[in-house]
C-alpha cells in the first residue's frame, strides 16, 4: 500500500510544486481512474495492469483539461477561495461516478485476484507485490521523465521559478497543464494499481485525497522523493497500526502523524528550506 | 444609511409573517436557509474576517449536536443550557487546535489540512464510543416541549432559526466595528504588518477561532433536535464542513451579509434539486449542480454574489452601501 | 540621551554572518541614517531592533531597557514604530481603515482612535483618499499610508526602512519636509536609506555598515569624505582610480 500511497502523493506534490495549487479532487480523479479501468476490465476483458497506459492516458487528458479551463484560472486567487473550485470539483465527480455507476462497490475478478505466496510465515499477497514493484517502477520512469526529459526540465523550471521560467521563454501554461494531467496519470496509475486490491465505489476518493495529503507533507512539499518515501512509510505505519488498533481507526494515526510532523518539521521529512 | 435600516426591517417582517402563508415544508426549506446562513456565518468569523480558513468546521457543529444530546439523555438536561457547554468544548477544543496551529506559524494550506485533521480523528474516534452512538449513530425521541427543545411542525423551528441568524448578524456586526474586528481584518490583510503595528495576533486569532468555534457549535445543538438523527460522518464529516462553506464564498467571503445571501440561493436550490432528483432516481445530480455552481461562481464571480446585489440595490436604496 | 542602543549586536543566518558586533545609539530627538551598500544588513538590523528576528548575541536597548525576547507587537506597543521596505498596506480597505488599526493599539475606544487617525491622515497629506482601498493607492501614497499607520501608534521612535525608495525628487522633497515636521514633534527617527538626498536633508549623523559590520560614523558631510565608506559602495580600484 505504500507503494501506492506513495503514487498518490508523487501525483499531488507535482502538481502543487509546479502551481502552489492544491488538488483537492485528487482522490476523485483517481476513483474515476479505477472505473476507467474497471469498465475496460469489464467491456473489453483487458486486464487491469495491462491497460494501465491507456487508463493513465485518459485520465491525463481529463487533468489537461481541468487544468485548462479551471485551475488556470485561479493560479492566482488567495488561497481559500483556490480551494473551492477544486473541492467542488471533487465532489462533482463523485457524484458523477454516483449517477453513472451507482453506490455500489465493484470489483473485478482478475487472473490474478487473489493469489498468494508464502516466504517463511509471510504471507503475501500477489496483487499487492505487484502493485509496489509497478508503483516503484512508475515513479523511477517519471523521475527520469522529469530529469532527462526537455519537458521534464521545463516543468522543474516551471515549479522552481515561475517567472524565470516565463522569462526563459518557456510556456508556462502549457506546463502548467502538463504537469497537472501528469499529476493526474500518476494517481491514475495508483489507481489501477489499486483496483485489484481494493473494490471502488464513488465515494472512497476523498479519503485517498487526504491521505495523499499527508504523505506530501510527510515528505515535503514539492519534494518528488520525499513523497515516495513518505508514502512507504505511511503505508507500514498504517498496517502496523492494525496490530493493536481496531482497522477503523488507523487514519487517526496517519492524522496524527500529520499533524506531529506539521508542528515540528512542517518542511517534511526531506523539505529542503523553501 | 437609515434607507437601508427601513429597507431590513422591511425583510425582516416579511420574514417574521411569512409562516402564516407557508406550507410546512416550505417552511422547513426556509429553516435550513437561515440553519445555513447561522453556519456560514459563524465559519466567516474565523475564515472571512480573520483569514484562516478552515475545512474542519463540521467539527463543531458535531460537538454541539453530541453534547447537548448526551447531556439532554443521561442527565435530562435541557438543549437550551446545554448547548452553552456544547459552545464551552467546542472553544476549548478550538483554543487548542488554535494553540497549535497559530503557536507553530501554521498558515495557508497546513492550516486547512489541521482543521480537517482535526474533524476527521473526532469524527473516527466518535464512531467507535458507545455511548455516542457508534457506528449506527443515534436517534433522538420525539417528545415536543420546550424544555426538550422540540416542537410539532417546522413553525417553531423557523422562528428558532430565524433568531439565531438574526442574532448572528448583529454580533457579526457588532465584532465588525470593534476593535476585536478591525484587528482580525488587519491580521487576514497581512499579519506581519499587523503585528509591527502593535497588534497581539496570537491573541486575537485565539479569540477569533474560539467566538467562531462557540458559535457554530450552538447550531449543532439546533441540528440535533430539528433532525432527531446523530451520525459522526454527518455532523463531523467532510462534506458538512464542505457544505458549510459554500454559502459564504458563493454570497461573499469576509461580508456581513455574504453568507446570508448565499444561504438564499444555494439553500432552496439543494433542497429541491435533492427531493426531485431523488424522486427520480437520479441521486446525486444535485449535488453535481450545486458543484458545477460552486466553480462557476468562484471563476466569474470570485468575491461573491454580495457585490452585484449591492449594485442591484444601491439605486433602490438611493444611498451608497457600505 | 539615547533612546535606543543597540549593543553589539550580532545575527547569523546559517554560516552568514549578515550583522557583527554592531554598536550604536539613536539620541533622543535625533534623526540618524543608516546607510551601507545592498545586502550590508540593514534591514536585519530593524529586524533585531523591532523583534521580528531575535539576534544571537547582543542586545537591543530601549529608554533604557533591555527588550530581549520580546515579540514586534509588544515593541510596538512600547514606543517603537517600523515600516517595511516593501510597503504592507492592508490592501482590501481603506486608507482610514488602515490608519485606524495602529490607533486602535493606543486608543481604548473606536470613536477615539477614528478622531486621532483622520488627524494623522491629514497630517500626511493623505486626506483626499481617505475612503479609498489601500491597493488602489499608487506607490508613493502607499509609503505615506505606511509611515500614517506607524505614527498611528504615537510611536517615540521611528524605523523607516527605504521610506524614499521609488520616488520621484518632487516626492522625495515633500517627504523630507514631512519627516521633518515628525521630528519637530519629539519622535526620534532611525532611517535606512539610500536616497543620499534624504540622507544628507535629514540627518544630524550618519552611520555606514557593510558587510554586517559598521565602517563609518560621523555627520553626513564627514561620512561622504570617508575612504572606507567610498571603498565599500565604489570598489578598491575607484579609489586607486583616484589616485589615493
Amino acid at each position: 500500500m505504500g507503494g501506492i500511497y506513495g503514487l498518490i502523493a508523487l501525483g499531488l506534490s507535482l502538481i502543487f510544486g509546479v502551481m502552489g495549487v492544491i488538488n483537492f479532487a485528487h482522490g476523485q480523479m483517481m476513483v474515476m481512474a479505477m472505473y476507467v479501468s474497471y469498465w475496460i476490465f469489464v467491456l473489453l476483458g483487458i486486464d487491469p495492469y495491462l491497460s494501465l497506459v491507456i487508463v493513465a492516458a485518459v485520465i491525463f487528458v481529463l487533468g489537461y483539461v481541468v487544468q485548462s479551463a479551471l485551475v488556470n484560472r485561479i493560479l492566482d486567487y488567495p488561497e481559500a477561495i483556490q480551494v473551492l473550485p477544486l473541492v467542488s470539483l471533487g465532489l462533482v465527480l463523485e457524484n458523477c461516478a454516483l449517477l453513472f455507476w451507482g453506490p455500489d462497490h465493484r470489483s473485478p475478478q482478475t487472473a490474478l485476484s487473489l493469489k498468494t505466496f508464502w516466504i517463511g510465515s509471510v504471507m503475501i499477497d500477489v496483487s499487492r507485490l505487484i502493485a509496489f514493484v509497478l508503483a516503484i517502477i512508475i515513479t523511477i520512469l517519471i523521475f527520469m521523465f522529469l530529469k532527462k526529459s526537455n519537458i521534464g526540465k521545463c516543468i522543474r523550471a516551471a515549479a522552481d521559478n515561475r517567472t524565470g521560467a516565463i522569462l526563459v521563454g518557456i510556456n508556462v501554461d502549457r506546463i502548467n497543464n502538463t504537469s497537472f494531467a501528469l499529476g493526474a496519470a500518476t494517481t491514475a496509475a495508483a489507481g489501477v494499481l489499486l483496483l485489484p486490491l481494493m473494490p471502488v465505489s464513488p465515494h472512497i476518493g476523498h479519503d485517498f485525497t487526504l491521505t495523499a495529503f499527508i504523505v506530501v507533507i510527510m515528505g515535503g512539499m514539492g519534494n518528488l522523493m520525499g513523497a515516495l518515501v513518505g508514502g512507504l512509510i505511511l503505508g507500514i505505519a498504517e498496517s502496523t497500526s492494525t496490530l493493536f488498533l481496531p482497522a477503523t481507526l488507523k487514519q487517526v494515526v496517519s492524522f496524527s502523524i500529520l499533524i506531529i510532523i506539521m508542528l515540528f518539521r512542517p518542511q517534511g521529512l526531506f523539505g529542503g528550506k523553501k | 444609511m437609515t434607507r437601508f435600516y427601513l429597507f431590513l426591517a422591511i425583510i425582516f417582517t416579511a420574514l417574521l409573517l411569512l409562516p402564516l402563508f407557508l406550507d410546512n415544508y416550505i417552511l422547513g426549506i426556509f429553516v435550513m436557509i437561515f440553519y445555513w446562513a447561522y453556519v456560514g456565518q459563524t465559519w466567516n468569523v474565523l475564515t472571512g474576517y480573520t483569514g484562516h480558513i478552515s475545512l474542519g468546521h463540521a467539527l463543531y457543529i458535531g460537538i454541539g449536536a453530541y453534547t447537548t444530546t448526551y447531556l439532554a439523555l443521561t442527565f435530562g438536561l435541557t438543549p437550551w443550557i446545554g448547548m452553552f457547554f456544547g459552545g464551552l468544548i467546542a472553544a476549548v477544543i478550538a483554543l487548542f487546535l488554535g494553540f497549535l496551529g497559530f503557536r507553530f506559524g501554521l498558515r495557508g494550506v497546513y492550516f486547512v489540512i489541521m482543521t480537517i485533521a482535526f474533524a476527521e480523528i473526532t469524527r473516527l474516534i466518535v464512531s467507535h464510543i458507545e455511548a455516542l452512538g457508534s457506528f449506527t449513530g443515534i436517534f433522538l425521541d420525539f417528545n415536543p416541549s420546550f424544555w426538550n427543545f422540540q416542537f410539532r411542525g417546522n413553525q417553531p423551528y423557523y422562528y428558532i432559526s430565524l433568531g439565531f441568524m438574526v442574532a448572528s448578524l448583529i454580533v457579526v456586526r457588532l465584532i465588525e466595528t470593534s476593535k476585536v474586528g478591525r484587528f482580525m481584518v488587519a491580521i487576514r490583510e497581512d499579519e506581519e504588518a499587523a503585528q509591527a503595528l502593535g497588534v497581539n495576533t496570537f491573541k486575537y486569532n485565539m479569540i477569533a477561532i474560539a467566538i467562531s468555534a462557540f458559535m457554530t457549535s450552538l447550531a449543532g445543538a439546533f441540528y440535533a433536535n430539528y433532525i432527531f438523527y446523530l451520525h459522526p460522518n454527518t455532523l463531523f464529516g467532510m462534506s458538512t464542513s464542505i457544505d458549510l462553506i459554500l454559502r459564504p464564498i458563493v454570497g461573499g467571503l469576509g461580508t456581513l451579509f455574504g453568507p446570508v445571501i448565499g444561504s438564499f440561493i444555494l439553500t432552496p436550490l439543494s433542497e429541491i434539486s435533492r427531493a426531485y432528483f431523488a424522486k427520480g432516481g437520479l441521486e446525486g445530480l444535485h449535488l453535481i449542480l450545486y458543484g458545477v455552481l460552486a466553480i462557476l461562481v468562484v471563476l466569474f464571480m470570485p468575491k461573491g454574489i454580495i457585490v452585484y446585489v449591492k449594485k442591484l440595490l444601491s439605486p433602490i436604496l438611493k444611498s451608497k452601501i457600505t | 540621551m539615547s533612546i535606543l542602543s543597540a549593543d553589539n549586536l550580532t545575527k547569523n543566518f546559517g554560516g552568514l554572518m549578515a550583522v557583527g558586533n554592531l554598536s550604536f545609539d539613536l539620541e533622543k530627538g535625533e534623526i540618524l541614517a543608516l546607510i551601507g551598500p545592498n545586502g550590508a544588513g540593514k534591514t536585519t538590523v530593524f529586524n533585531c531592533l523591532s523583534g521580528f528576528l531575535t539576534p544571537d548575541e547582543g542586545d537591543v536597548i530601549f529608554e533604557g531597557k533591555l527588550l530581549g525576547g520580546l515579540q514586534p507587537f509588544q515593541i510596538c506597543q512600547l514606543g517603537m514604530a517600523r515600516t517595511f521596505q516593501i510597503v504592507k498596506p492592508f490592501p482590501t480597505i481603506s486608507v482610514l481603515d488602515n490608519v485606524m488599526v495602529g490607533a486602535l493599539s493606543r486608543e481604548k475606544s473606536t470613536a477615539e482612535a477614528k478622531n486621532k487617525s483622520l488627524e494623522i491622515i491629514d497630517f500626511t497629506g493623505l486626506s483626499r483618499m481617505a475612503a479609498i482601498e489601500a491597493q488602489g493607492l499608487p506607490l508613493p501614497l502607499r509609503k505615506r499610508l505606511e509611515l500614517a499607520r506607524a505614527l498611528a501608534t504615537q510611536p517615540k521612535v521611528l524605523l523607516l526602512d527605504e521610506v524614499m525608495a521609488g520616488l520621484n525628487p518632487t516626492e522625495v522633497d515633500e517627504l523630507i519636509a514631512l519627516l521633518k515636521k515628525i521630528n519637530r514633534q519629539g519622535i526620534s527617527i532611525l532611517l535606512i536609506e539610500h536616497v543620499m538626498r534624504g540622507v544628507m536633508a535629514l540627518s544630524q549623523r550618519v552611520i555606514v555598515i557593510s558587510y554586517g559590520v559598521k565602517i563609518a560614523e560621523g555627520t553626513p558631510e564627514e561620512v561622504v569624505e570617508n575612504k572606507e565608506v567610498i571603498e565599500a559602495y565604489l570598489g578598491k580600484e575607484f579609489l586607486s582610480a583616484q589616485g589615493q
